[in-house]
């Protein structure tokens, strides 16, 4: 261990529910995306699921909020250190979505993509299962356009980077295929509680 | 696997990335302190001997790892100010955050001889190798990384166009004030020298720039706090800068 001279740190509060090496940012919200952000209507925003499933389908905002609701109440963590505790969001779960487009058997993994172009990339085993949802909501209110709206992915388990902003859709392949940051060296998975931060970690 | 990645059919585009080495980006190293410099009342640059780092592209940050004693650690990202080159030292610059855990322990307590941990470069999506005409917009510290890429650009006598807007509420809150040459315009959002006008960068500001219209036209680097990028980004684009040619850093 590599002690740092003088340096005490913030008093320990023990807070379950906090990955390693992360902090709690309290009511701040950091913005870190690395793109403009986009000037997207809700009349304007669309949901694809394509790739490996039996009946590609694309939604309309109509057509995506006529889907069952679903609420997301828990913890999220960026990877830049911060983690929100409590958080909020309505939207609907992607085992919806996926439901109505029928993956194949040969469908393992996902590359999710943003109205802006971003993507980021995941085993389909972290969207299915009532751990992943399309976003449209945070704390009751309509999502902000800096924080993703019209409308986020959100795999609050994973570091918040897989949470793609602006979502536009998913194509569902046999392989992983890494994403903007993950191409640009961070992991290829994200698990804040294996501290998965960078390639090789 | 070979395949070519998915590019997304969408309405608008992210920039495309830059080439960079992640050679480094999962190995904890020590750095020494060697040299504390006071740039403005709340900002200081610290050099530091890392004597094995594996070089950097100007813009990418590093992340740093506070320890104490019993073994609770503060981890944070910094950009590099400094440019690349061989020498075994690199610098960061750090604004002081009011009751910030690891900007206050560098501003309070930090002195030459201490040691902490740093890993990376990381991030190629905010570099700038020297090989494109480069408009660099940053406000408070945020004009660390975007100082990486006009040193560099001096450094290595580049000719590739490069300019930099530059806002700080006074002059002597002006991060790295007496660097700057004819590449820099100050804004000054508080107080001014005589003559300047006071006030938040605005269209103004970026017109006679992106008038000069290099060949291929500018690639702009923002990078501030989340407001001044949301701010900046949009002046850019209303001003007719691509959306896939601007690269933000947003520091939270
Ligand atoms: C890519 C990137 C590059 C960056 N580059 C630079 C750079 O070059 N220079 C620079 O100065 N900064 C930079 N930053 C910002 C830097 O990472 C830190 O966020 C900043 O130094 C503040 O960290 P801190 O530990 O001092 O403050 P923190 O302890 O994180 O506190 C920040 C604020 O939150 C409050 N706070 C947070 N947690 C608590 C808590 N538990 N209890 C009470 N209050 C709390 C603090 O009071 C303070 O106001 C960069 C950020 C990113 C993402």
């Amino acid at each position: 261990m590599n002690v740092t001279r003088g340096f005490t740190g913030r008093p320990r509060v023990h807070r379950p529910g906090l990955p390693p090496g992360q902090y709690d940012a309290g009511d701040d919200w950091p913005v870190l995306s690395a793109e403009v952000t986009p000037d997207l209507a809700p009349a304007d925003w669309t949901f694809r699921v394509d790739g490996l499933v039996e009946e590609p389908r694309t939604w309309s905002w109509e057509q995506a909020h006529a889907l069952p609701g679903s609420v997301y109440e828990g913890d999220i963590h960026c990877v830049t250190s911060w983690s929100k505790f409590g958080v909020r969001f309505g939207g609907v779960s992607v085992d919806t979505f996926l439901a109505a487009v029928r993956p194949l058997p040969t469908a393992t993994h996902a590359v999710a993509y943003s109205h802006t172009g971003y993507t980021t990339n995941l085993p389909l085993t972290d969207l299915t299962g009532g751990k992943a949802w399309i976003a449209f909501s945070y704390d009751g209110r309509p999502l902000a356009p800096e924080h993703g709206g019209p409308a986020r992915l959100l795999v609050p388990h994973l570091y918040f980077w897989k949470s793609a902003k602006w979502v536009a859709g998913l194509k569902l392949l046999d392989h992983d295929e890494p994403g903007f940051w993950e191409q640009n060296g961070y992991h290829a998975r994200g698990n804040p509680w294996e501290e998965q931060r960078y390639s090789g970690d | 696997m070979t395949e070519t990645t998915f590019t997304p059919p969408t309405r608008f585009a992210i920039p495309g990335r830059i080439a960079v080495t992640h050679q480094g980006a999962n190995v904890w190293q020590t750095a020494t302190l060697t040299e504390i410099r006071r740039e403005t009342p709340r900002a200081a640059t610290f050099r530091f001997a890392v004597p094995a780092w594996v070089g950097h592209v100007p813009g990418q940050h590093l992340q740093l790892r506070l320890t104490a004693e019993d073994g609770y650690s503060a981890q944070r990202h910094y950009s590099l100010a400094s440019a690349p080159d061989d020498s075994g030292h690199i610098e960061l610059t750090l604004d002081h955050v009011e009751g910030g855990e690891v900007s206050g322990w560098f501003h309070s307590e930090a002195r030459p001889g201490d040691r902490v941990e740093v890993r990376g470069p990381v991030s190629g999506f905010f570099a700038w190798p020297g090989d494109r005409p480069a408009l660099l917009i940053g406000a408070g510290s945020g004009v660390v990384p975007l100082m990486s890429m006009v040193r560099h650009h001096r450094a290595r006598g580049l000719g590739v166009p490069l300019r930099l807007l530059v806002s700080a509420r006074s002059p002597e809150e002006l991060i790295y004030a007496r660097e700057y040459g004819a590449e820099t315009t100050p804004v000054f959002t508080r107080s001014a020298p005589p003559g300047t006008p006071v006030g938040r960068m605005t269209a103004a500001h970026l017109e006679p720039v992106l008038a000069e219209g290099p060949p291929g036209g500018w690639e702009a680097y923002v990078c501030g706090s989340n407001a001044f990028a949301e701010h900046a980004s949009r002046l850019l684009v209303a001003a007719g800068q691509p959306v896939d040619r601007i690269r933000i850093e947003r520091f939270g």
